[in-house]
């Protein structure tokens, strides 16, 4: 298990270095240079040339690369003078509001796509099968904000039980204290990962009830609901651990146009106005941690995964 | 599946997949509807002419009706035509960054599955560090930097969507290269080039085709998405993406034809090539228990 734990961390750490380096790639691509983009159109040549030598921007790029990365080591994300605010600073206020949105959403869309691919993999290929199947397919063929704007036009026009736009406060205390304008955001989220989710517990519960010790715990006499309860849903359900972390970067970017959608004051909806702004620390800032951020979801999965089933760290062990 | 045995080499491979492929009915309404879309847009032009190009503000969001069967828009252009016009670009930009990608993965996947060790390593590292970026943000990033036109959307989405197909490829790549007949073609003193050209790449041909499909879906909704984040294609180009987030603050005021033409489009169309995908890959199943 230690090996395993060691080569998966030694991976992702790899993987962070490399999106830095992506990022660094990126912000040496600006438009007009890393400088100009920062400091906007106005910047004259010598704040331009100020502003270089500070940030080292005139030293070799292995350098500059390695300045970069000392600056993220110790949480320095940049700064944005359209805000006048650290980078760190304007993602930390929002941070917790994204999480919220983005837990909420996947704990939702868990609770519902369990029973869903369950009930699929015992009756496959009959209706109920057909039926879920077909409304799962055609949610993923809808894109998220018309999904959205359907959820609005019934839930606050047709039928006004819930407010049309995300709780509008600053702190997570103030959006939580709203809990109605919650609802269609989280909703909205969910249903894609709900399609996703259920295809995925329908094939590996189809697997799993092929095995031969679903032949035993049948022959033995076990009632249909014990069988598929206490046998095959526990096994059938490892790999749905996986998913949760390969799904992080759908989900981040489903709760990018979501936020956008409901107005909801979170790291989607900042990125969203520093792209129009073209605040590129921002941008680069935010891809930056929500990358990390995946980086390391992947990676709790996958040891929560390998803490489950001895399987999967003896083989990975191995090679 | 109890064909007589003699009678299976007769009919050709094609004839065999297209056969299985006809038993989906869901594949075979999913051609259908690509192919009533893409007649929609490419060819009913020639039969319903609009101007596309100019605007004209006396004939601003009039309602379905004499001389606009889906209305018009906010600048005076008629839904229909411009239905047309934006089905087009949606249908081209899936079609061409769905095969670039597909491309693209194709070949780093084989490379990496087929040389192994170090290389392997590095080149599936590039692709984990990439796939952990969120497309969406990595696509608004790079399309605030380069200005979208058709042409940059294909290279942005197709720059990004190759990570699926490499990872897919890599893994199949893997598995084919311990093959005897790839073993032989090695001991005859065969380059790993060749290996690669003529026997990983076909052998893995049917997962990478199947793929393709799904990868032109969500290019037409990744473009969809990029439209409504405010960075599609600027006007008078369209797409049914940017139309439909358009049409998202037109519903408010009442102009449901302005939300629901496109959003429909994009769905079914998104449907027809998942369906594709869905046939295509019974193709490749079925013919394996055949064999």
């Amino acid at each position: 298990m230690t090996r395993y734990l060691l080569t998966r961390l030694g991976q992702a750490l790899v993987i962070v270095l490399l999106v830095t380096l992506i990022t660094f790639v990126i912000l040496h691509l600006l438009p007009g240079g890393a400088a100009r983009a920062i400091l906007g159109k106005e910047a004259t040549l010598q704040q331009i040339a100020a502003f270089n030598h500070e940030m080292g921007y005139d030293r070799p790029l292995w350098e500059q690369y390695a300045l970069y990365l000392r600056r993220l080591a110790g949480g320095d994300l940049g700064y944005s003078f359209q805000l006048n605010q650290s980078v760190s600073e304007a993602i930390w206020q929002r941070l917790p509001k994204t999480m919220l949105l983005s837990l909420g959403s996947t704990l939702l869309a868990v609770v519902v796509a369990v029973p869903l691919g369950v009930v699929q993999a015992v009756r496959r290929n009959r209706w109920p099968d057909y039926t879920i199947n077909g409304l799962s397919l055609l949610a993923y063929a809808t894109p998220i904000f018309f999904m959205g704007l359907m959820m609005i036009i019934l839930f606050s026009q047709v039928w006004p039980v819930l407010p049309p736009e995300a709780p509008q406060g600053f702190t997570l205390a103030e959006v939580l204290a709203d809990p109605a304008g919650l609802v269609l955001p989280t909703l909205t989220l969910s249903i894609l990962t709900v399609a996703v989710y259920s295809r995925y517990v329908r094939s590996s519960m189809v697997d799993n009830l092929n095995e031969n010790y679903v032949r035993t715990a049948r022959s033995k006499g076990l009632s249909e609901g014990r069988v598929i309860v206490g046998h095959t849903l526990r096994n059938g359900l490892f790999p749905v651990i996986t998913l949760l972390g390969m799904y992080l970067p759908a989900l981040f970017s489903g709760a990018l146009v979501v936020e956008r959608l409901f107005n909801y004051p979170g790291m989607g909806l900042l990125f969203w106005q520093a792209a129009l702004k073209r605040d590129y620390p921002i941008l680069l800032g935010v891809t930056l941690l929500i990358s990390v951020a995946t980086v390391i979801g992947a990676l709790v999965a996958d040891v929560l995964y390998a803490a489950v089933d001895p399987r999967v760290r003896l083989k990975a062990g191995r090679s | 599946m109890s064909a007589p045995q003699e009678e299976a080499p007769v009919r050709g491979m094609w004839r065999q997949g297209l056969e299985v492929f006809c038993e989906n009915r869901l594949a075979l309404v999913g051609v259908g509807l690509f192919v009533l879309l893409a007649a929609f847009s490419f060819l009913g032009p020639l039969f319903y002419q609009t101007d596309q190009v100019h605007t004209d503000l006396t004939k601003v969001y009039l309602a379905p009706g004499d001389g606009h069967p889906l209305g018009t828009d906010g600048v005076g252009y008629d839904q229909l035509g411009r239905m047309m016009l934006g089905g087009q670009t949606s249908i081209v930009v899936g079609l061409a960054a769905g095969l670039l990608a597909t491309v693209v993965g194709t070949v780093w996947g084989a490379i990496a599955g087929f040389a192994g060790s170090w290389i392997d390593a590095i080149m599936m590292r590039v692709v984990d560090a990439m796939m952990s970026i969120p497309a969406l943000f990595l696509f608004m990033l790079m399309a605030s930097i380069v200005t979208p036109t058709v042409p940059m959307l294909i290279v942005i989405i197709g720059a990004f969507a190759w990570l699926g197909p490499a990872r897919l490829v890599r893994g199949e790549a893997l598995s084919l290269r311990t093959r005897e007949y790839v073993m032989a073609m090695r001991g005859m003193g065969g380059t790993g080039g060749r290996a690669v050209r003529r026997h990983i790449i076909p052998n893995a041909i049917g997962t990478v085709i199947v793929n393709a499909t799904f990868q032109v879906a969500d290019a037409i909704l990744y473009v969809a998405y990029l439209s409504f984040l405010g960075l599609g294609v600027p006007p008078p180009a369209a797409n049914w993406g940017g139309m439909l987030s358009d049409g998202l603050s037109d519903t408010f005021s009442g102009h449901w034809w302005l939300l629901y033409p496109p959003g429909i489009a994009i769905i079914l169309i998104v449907l027809a090539f998942n369906f594709i995908g869905d046939g295509l890959r019974d193709v490749f199943e079925v013919r394996l228990r055949r064999r």
